[in-house]
């Protein structure tokens, strides 16, 4: 017996039990989501290194069942998904005591983990589909949580983009349906790989790929699809900022984007339509990287930079996993795949500790100094030592300064894009990581150094609820660059093999 | 909202006690015949979004009231999750650990029944919850809208 369908149980219950507890029990949110998020936590951690396993749904094995997967990937995604989700559950203890309606907020935010975590253990497309949803409405219900004209403005435009990829999305499993007949995504990629194995792709799975493709990477915030995101990020209370740029960008995006393409569809070598949907992967992970890195430069509104710094950081991700696509689709060194595509896991599981840290601290900001105009802030370090220290070392990292955890990550990928001979690609990507480090220096001469002006003059550091979880993610930070060796081989390699050896995902699945 | 003429409101109060008893025959039987958990749920739902729209809010609210609908929401969603978590005891998230009964007889088939029931529960109160988060909300004209915009 194995347990994984309590990461979606879990959460379910707490969603459900939250809202009907809060009618009499109005802390009913706080502790039961608190408890639920630390079960989830210590089951995700105690998985590492744990074997693959697949659990049939009702004990129906296949054809009938649904199977529910945990291989590396989906550990290391459930690792950064609750953990975080954790986190930000304890700082909203204090943050989120000016809102009202509590209740159905740890309700939403719990609904939101239970879709993350189906996605990542779904072993079927239309679960996937499902889960997806599931997280989606409850993200764009959070998103306009506060209900002010421009939160309500931000969550209506969300709703509409996301709904947008959900149909697209729900096109593309529709027609991977028709032409394999099934929906079990290891059933579907034998099919794919038995019947259409050969140099011509059929064209209905052609469309599908493109159109699983668009919808994923919308979901992503990836350029050109990116549109939702600087106001949608920004307008969210600051935990739901945090787990948005996060954590659920990464699931319901880059996640799926792995999951599909590496294991259903294949990068078989020699095929050419495999070398178009791994040219378009980095076609738009160099987009993200370019305009995401230019427009947060000039932005003044301290969100607002660290939304348009999400997109151009998972334009990272998708490039380190573009190149390893590339490199199978075109017959290379499977080694060479696996260090791109490792590269591109660690920005991820980097990204996921730096970014929810910055969004944190951005609300502890807002909160202290009543702002996020960076124009009327100045010498935080004086007032919020704590706030301004781990803000600075989450923007040194991400800025990928050594030997902080985003120098290594960024480096694997750009010496894997070198060695993979594209040399284009991988200068725009170096020199997009200085213009990375331009505006997370603006941040810090703006905000944290300097001499103590405006809003911040008034300011006191925030209590101990909310700076622990800063705390500890800055650790996070400081651990995945010095400890590498252990991160990497415990987390990492698992799942770029995971990722890589599709043969052994379906023989796992299928029995 | 006030409800509708004198004839409308009569025939309502005679027909919504049958299209209840019908959704539940749905919800019941669902395992047996075409129906199931959700179809009668929303039958049922459709029975008291009738009574709103015919007889106004108040009405409406005093037979079912919002607080029932938000407690049926959120139980059956969770006696569906505990259906499932019974299943989890015998090894497998789901597995049927009811008796089967004898086929085509009311309680048969397992955990369909109860599940179905669940269902229906949670499709009710959270269908009424939405058409009544609709009705709160007044329609306002696109003038005062403009108007409102200017001042």
């Amino acid at each position: 017996m194995n347990l994984v369908p309590l990461y979606v149980a879990i959460p379910l219950l707490a969603a459900f039990l939250i809202p009907l507890l809060g009618m009499w029990w109005k802390k009913s949110g706080e502790v039961l989501a608190t408890l639920s998020t630390v079960l989830l936590s210590v089951m995700a951690i105690a998985s590492i290194g744990a074997p693959a396993v697949v659990h049939h749904m009702g004990g129906w094995p296949f054809p009938e069942g649904i199977a529910i997967v945990s291989d590396g990937l989906a550990v290391l995604l459930l690792i950064a998904v609750n953990v975080v989700g954790f986190l930000c559950v304890i700082f909203s203890l204090k943050y989120m005591q000016e809102y009202t309606g509590l209740p159905k907020y740890y309700g939403l935010f719990m609904l939101m983990i239970a879709g993350m975590n189906g996605v990542v253990v779904s072993g079927d497309l239309f679960n996937l589909f499902v889960f997806l949803e599931i997280a989606s409405i409850a993200s764009y219900a959070l998103v306009a949580f506060g209900v002010e004209a421009d939160e309500l403005e931000a969550g209506f435009k969300y709703l509409v983009l996301g709904s947008v990829a959900s149909i697209m999305i729900l096109f593309a499993v529709g027609t991977v349906y028709a032409v394999t007949g099934t929906l079990n995504m290891a059933d579907a990629a034998r099919e794919i790989a038995s019947r259409f194995g050969g140099p011509e792709m059929n064209p209905a799975l052609l469309l599908a790929a493109a159109f699983f493709l668009m919808g994923f990477s919308l979901k992503a915030a990836l350029v050109p699809f990116h549109a939702w995101l600087p106001d949608a990020h920004p307008s969210a209370p600051a935990p739901i900022s945090a787990m948005l740029s996060g954590v659920v960008i990464k699931s319901l995006g880059i996640y799926a984007i792995c999951r599909i393409f590496f294991h259903v569809f294949g990068f078989a070598a020699g095929n050419p339509s495999s070398v178009i949907i791994a040219n378009a992967m980095i076609a738009f992970a160099i987009l993200s990287i370019v305009i995401g890195g230019l427009l947060a430069i000039g932005q003044w509104d301290l969100k607002r930079l660290l939304a348009y710094s999400s997109i151009g950081q998972i334009g990272y991700v998708m490039l380190g996993i573009g190149i390893g696509a590339r490199v199978l689709a075109t017959g290379g060194a499977r080694s060479l795949a696996a260090l791109a595509i490792l590269g591109g896991l660690f920005h991820l599981i980097n990204h996921a500790a730096f970014k929810s840290l910055l969004f944190l601290s951005s609300g502890a900001i807002q909160q202290a100094t009543g702002t996020r105009d960076m124009k009327r802030m100045g010498g935080l370090k004086e007032r919020m030592p704590i706030t301004a220290a781990t803000t600075n070392l989450a923007a040194l990292s991400i800025a990928g300064v050594p030997p902080f955890s985003g120098f290594w990550s960024k480096l694997v990928i750009i010496v894997a894009a070198v060695k993979a001979g594209h040399v284009v690609i991988s200068s725009i990507a170096i020199a997009m990581a200085f213009v990375t480090l331009v505006y997370y220096v603006k941040l810090q001469r703006e905000v944290l150094f300097g001499a103590v002006r405006g809003a911040v003059e008034k300011a006191r550091e925030v209590p101990a609820v909310m700076y622990v979880p800063l705390i500890i993610l800055a650790v996070v930070c400081v651990g995945f660059g010095l400890l590498y060796p252990v991160v990497g081989a415990r987390i990492l390699e698992p799942a770029t093999d995971a990722l890589l050896n599709g043969a052994e995902y379906i023989k796992l699945v299928l029995g | 909202m006030k409800g509708m003429t004198l004839i409308v409101r009569t025939i309502t109060d005679f027909v919504v006690a049958f299209i209840v008893v019908f959704g539940a025959y749905i919800v019941l039987y669902g395992h047996l015949t075409p129906g199931g958990g959700f179809a009668g749920g929303v039958i049922i739902a459709c029975a008291f979004i009738l009574l709103m729209l015919a007889q106004g809010k108040e009405v409406a609210f005093s037979r079912f009231g919002e607080k029932t609908a938000h407690v049926l929401d959120s139980t059956g969603a969770l006696v569906f999750l505990a259906i499932g978590g019974v299943g989890l005891t015998a090894g497998f998230f789901f597995k049927n650990v009811f008796g089967r009964g004898e086929p085509f007889r009311l309680l048969s088939s397992g955990m369909i029944l109860p599940a179905n029931i669940a269902i229906a529960f949670k499709v009710v109160g959270s269908l009424y919850l939405v058409f009544t988060a609709l009705a709160i909300f007044r329609r306002r004209s696109f003038r005062s809208m403009i108007e409102d915009e200017l001042t």
